[in-house]
């Protein structure tokens, strides 16, 4: 079986991401439960005419999925292969409100036709000419990391080369106001770096695009190898440490051999205590990092998580504000990530340091 | 060539029966589940036709026995009927015996219930509870969970009218590649404001029963429905002694990349998709005994797949048709009705009506089979086609 | 006549989204779909909408669209002469 490996990223996020040549140097700060991903200037890379009926979800997928080709050198690839959790929730709130305001009448296919999941994979496919095998996932906070563990079973057994792989997700204005109601918003603003250790339930709502050219060709821009990556839609906190010591087992790894987790801790009090499991009791000695106080939370925050992760394997170091103990490590050579949402939907991902 | 999965149980539900036993009579019968729309307060009602399941929400809610405070949407109540019956065909009684996944698809998700309370929600608590089951991996979370399915891979695919397909195609990869033992993979569809409209807008719904292939086609009818298949490994049918019904021989997904909507006019996707699945399969266009096309009889579609049927069999085109006339396009979840017709022919070698065709198409000679055929039948084609320009084939055998 | 003509550039404009366009690039005469505007089927389905919702024009096939939206000329002159509001 071949090695399966990050060979590009394109990331757009809360946070100035979209340009590959810097990482996090600048923070953008916020105090607020609602952050819209920072735009880059969507016209430099689709043209107006194919812009025209993009909704924000849309381009911020096409264009992260350009900045990530163009890194990989490459103009086309094997496989398209996205996910995102809520899918294009602008244009279906668009064309539900419409049949509810015009009581069915005078509607126009636009936004019905956007609406549909995999329209981002679609229209990914379009401006490329990729013929190739093109999936959508929508599985809530897994979505992004089923995307993940199609590819890597299909460049294993040598099926494609370079297939692109990204997470997308967009925020709705009717989405987050019922979504405040049933409090899975943070009742009042919080700042990016008291968030982790709010004293309220739900999150902060966020939105964002992270796509990677994963390929089982090593290039010189490799910027780590996919050891692993294991989802489970049920997980208990009592069975959640045996379950990560199984997985690195399986990969014939110790707790001791991870340099650095990367958790998907959002604030929420009723449910980080998945988090503090891990944090507090076998990993308590192991470097760890969280994202969501920079990214925001949604479906597909966790493609932010493995984008951060890629980055820091490549340059070998931890931004500070990623940083959740004290604890450093002088290499970094083996990741884990662990994610869920809620309490359902786990995953976690395994990189390893590649030389190049 | 690869060998295929097993397929080790089968159910349905959908406007022509129950269960898969309903949906084989109708089949053979020529009885269609076609008529106007009586759940959905509709201004669209006598313009259109669709393929509508009898059970109303609250008959499905009794006989899945959840209580009262549920917030299972129709997308979530169809599939877990379904999925339940397939696990009790395959005679599984432990299902955590072996690393079991479910691998699910829905294009709908929890619209029916979003697009009932979008304004209500931000009044009445009562109904708020719906709000966490509009994401489309809500509904497969309820299916694993009625199945018993914990701490192991559950997703949804959501390709449009290709998703079932896929979810196929993603159960008998993590078998092959040996992450699972067992995955229960299909669809499940409701009809919905949602869809009607938007199919309407797009002006390819039918006012009166659909006609696949058929000169005069105006369009398609919309249906619900939900099925799932148990796949296995070798080592689980070995070790239980499984009955297998039939195998999942070979599979391919492609894409059109030429409109949003509208297949290429030459089929292009579906010619790929074609050719995939039958390299996977190790066979040659000559081994297939029967096309369950997609079918959906819009003007574009059929044209569409129609040539690249011409294009994958040349001067020998097996028998073909689309079941789509008896069910409705039953959209996600059409890839696994059409899994479930496919191995009811290969069990009974027969192939279903193409019902309601009546004109030949001006475009080509190829001519569905319009009567039920009796036929020694070892391998079957379905084909699946979406927005988005996604195109899946599966292919069904009696060989592994 | 013309106040249509200008009206329907506008509505066009506004309504498909066209950013980059302003009603004085679009001529009389120039063909809406393919090498013109550049405008596909999907926006035809738009235009068939706006004939219904601004002039009261149903239109039950979308191919009938075609050959109705060959220019701003053609189109002005149609719903002239079939226009009910």
């Amino acid at each position: 079986m071949k090695k399966v490996y990050i060979n590009s990223i394109g990331s757009i996020s809360a946070q100035k991401t979209f340009e590959n040549a810097s990482f996090l140097e600048t923070i953008a700060d916020y105090n607020d439960t609602v952050l819209p991903a920072i735009d880059p200037v969507y016209k430099d890379y689709i043209p107006p005419a194919a812009a025209r009926r993009m909704a924000k979800g849309i381009k911020m997928g096409v264009v992260a999925s350009k900045i990530a080709l163009a890194e990989a050198n490459l103009e086309n690839v094997d496989a398209v292969i996205t996910g995102t959790g809520m899918g294009c929730v602008v244009d279906s709130e668009k064309f539900v409100s419409a049949i509810i305001d015009n009581n069915e009448e005078y509607l126009t296919p636009t936004s019905f036709i956007q609406s549909t999941h995999n329209t981002v994979g679609g229209q990914i496919a379009l401006g490329l000419g990729c013929n190739g095998y093109n999936f959508t996932y929508v599985h809530a906070s897994i979505s992004f990391e089923s995307a993940l563990l199609d590819a890597k079973m299909q460049l294993e057994t040598e099926e494609a080369e370079n297939i692109l792989v990204g997470g997308v997700d967009e925020l709705g204005a009717h989405t987050v106001k019922i979504h405040r109601l049933i409090n899975h918003i943070k009742p009042e603003a919080v700042t990016s770096k008291t968030v982790l250790n709010s004293k309220t339930s739900g999150a902060v709502f966020s939105e964002g695009a992270n796509f990677f050219v994963l390929s089982n060709l090593r290039a010189a821009q490799t910027y780590a190898e996919l050891l692993d990556v294991k989802m489970f839609n049920t997980l208990e906190i009592r069975t959640l440490s045996k379950a990560v010591l199984t997985f690195l087992q399986v990969n014939g790894l110790f707790i001791s051999d991870v340099d650095l987790i990367i958790l998907g801790n959002n604030g929420d009090v009723a449910y980080d205590t998945y988090y503090h499991e891990l944090t507090d009791k076998v990993f308590a000695e192991t470097p760890q990092a969280t994202y969501k106080q920079l990214s925001g939370e949604f479906h597909t925050a966790s493609s932010f998580g493995l984008w951060m992760a890629s980055k820091i394997m490549k340059s070998q170091s931890v931004p500070e504000a990623a940083q959740l103990n004290t604890i450093q490590t002088s290499e970094v050579n083996t990741i884990l990530l662990y994610n869920q949402y809620r309490g359902e939907n786990h995953s976690l991902t395994l990189l390893r340091h590649v030389e190049v | 060539m690869s060998k295929g999965i097993a397929i080790t149980g089968m159910g349905i539900i959908s406007a022509i029966g129950n269960n898969v036993a309903e949906n084989y009579s109708a089949l053979i019968e020529g009885r269609k589940g076609i008529s106007r729309i009586s759940k959905i307060d509709t201004v669209h009602r006598d313009a259109i036709m669709v393929g509508e399941i009898e059970s109303s929400n609250e008959a499905l809610i009794q006989q899945l026995d959840l209580p009262a405070t549920n917030n299972y949407c129709r997308t979530a109540l169809l599939g877990a009927i379904a999925a339940k019956q397939a696990i009790a065909d395959a005679q599984i009684s432990d299902i955590n015996q072996y690393r079991t996944g479910l691998v699910s698809s829905t294009s709908v998700g929890g619209m029916d219930m979003t697009e009932t309370y979008y304004y209500d929600y931000l009044e009445n608590t009562n109904t708020q509870k719906y709000i966490e089951g509009h994401h489309a991996g809500d509904s497969t979370q309820k299916i694993a969970q009625q199945l018993g399915i914990h701490q192991s891979l559950v997703t949804t695919i959501s390709t449009a009218c290709s998703s079932a397909a896929n979810a196929i195609m993603l159960g008998a990869r993590l078998i092959k590649s040996g992450k699972l033992d067992r995955v229960v993979v299909g669809g499940t569809d409701c009809l919905s404001k949602f869809t009607i409209n938007g199919f309407k807008t797009l002006m390819i719904l039918s006012d009166t029963y659909s006609t696949p292939f058929d000169e005069n086609r105006k369009g398609l009818n919309l249906g619900e429905a939900a099925a799932f298949l148990v796949l296995e490994s070798d080592a689980v049918v070995k070790a239980e002694n499984k009955k297998v019904l039939a195998y999942v021989k070979g599979y391919g997904n492609a894409n059109d990349a030429y409109h949003q909507t509208a297949s290429s006019e030459n089929g292009d996707g579906a010619t790929l998709a074609m050719e995939k699945a039958l390299k996977v399969a190790g066979l040659k266009p000559s081994d297939i005994d029967y096309i369950n096309a997609h079918g959906t009889a819009t003007g574009n579609n059929d044209l569409s797949e129609g040539r690249a049927i011409i294009n994958v069999f040349g001067d020998a085109i097996p028998d073909f048709s689309s079941t789509k006339a008896y069910t409705g396009h039953t959209l996600a979840a059409a890839g696994a009705i059409e899994a479930v017709y496919s191995v009811l022919a290969l069990q009974h070698n027969v192939i279903f009506p193409n019902l309601n065709f009546k004109t030949q198409m001006k475009e080509f000679a190829i001519t569905p089979q319009t009567t039920l055929k009796e036929k020694e039948l070892q391998t079957v084609l379905s084909n699946s086609l979406g927005f988005g320009g996604n195109c899946s084939t599966v292919l069904f055998s009696k060989n592994a | 006549m013309s106040e249509l003509r200008e009206e329907l550039k506008e509505k066009i404009i506004e309504q498909l989204n066209l950013e980059d366009v302003a009603v004085a690039d679009i001529a009389d005469d120039d063909s809406l779909f393919g090498d013109g505007l550049g405008l596909d089927s999907i926006d035809a389905l738009e235009l068939i909408v706006m004939l219904d919702k601004d002039y009261g024009i149903k239109l039950s096939d979308p191919k009938e669209g075609r050959k109705i939206f060959e220019s701003i000329g053609v189109m002005a002159d149609y719903i002239a002469e079939h226009r009910t509001k």
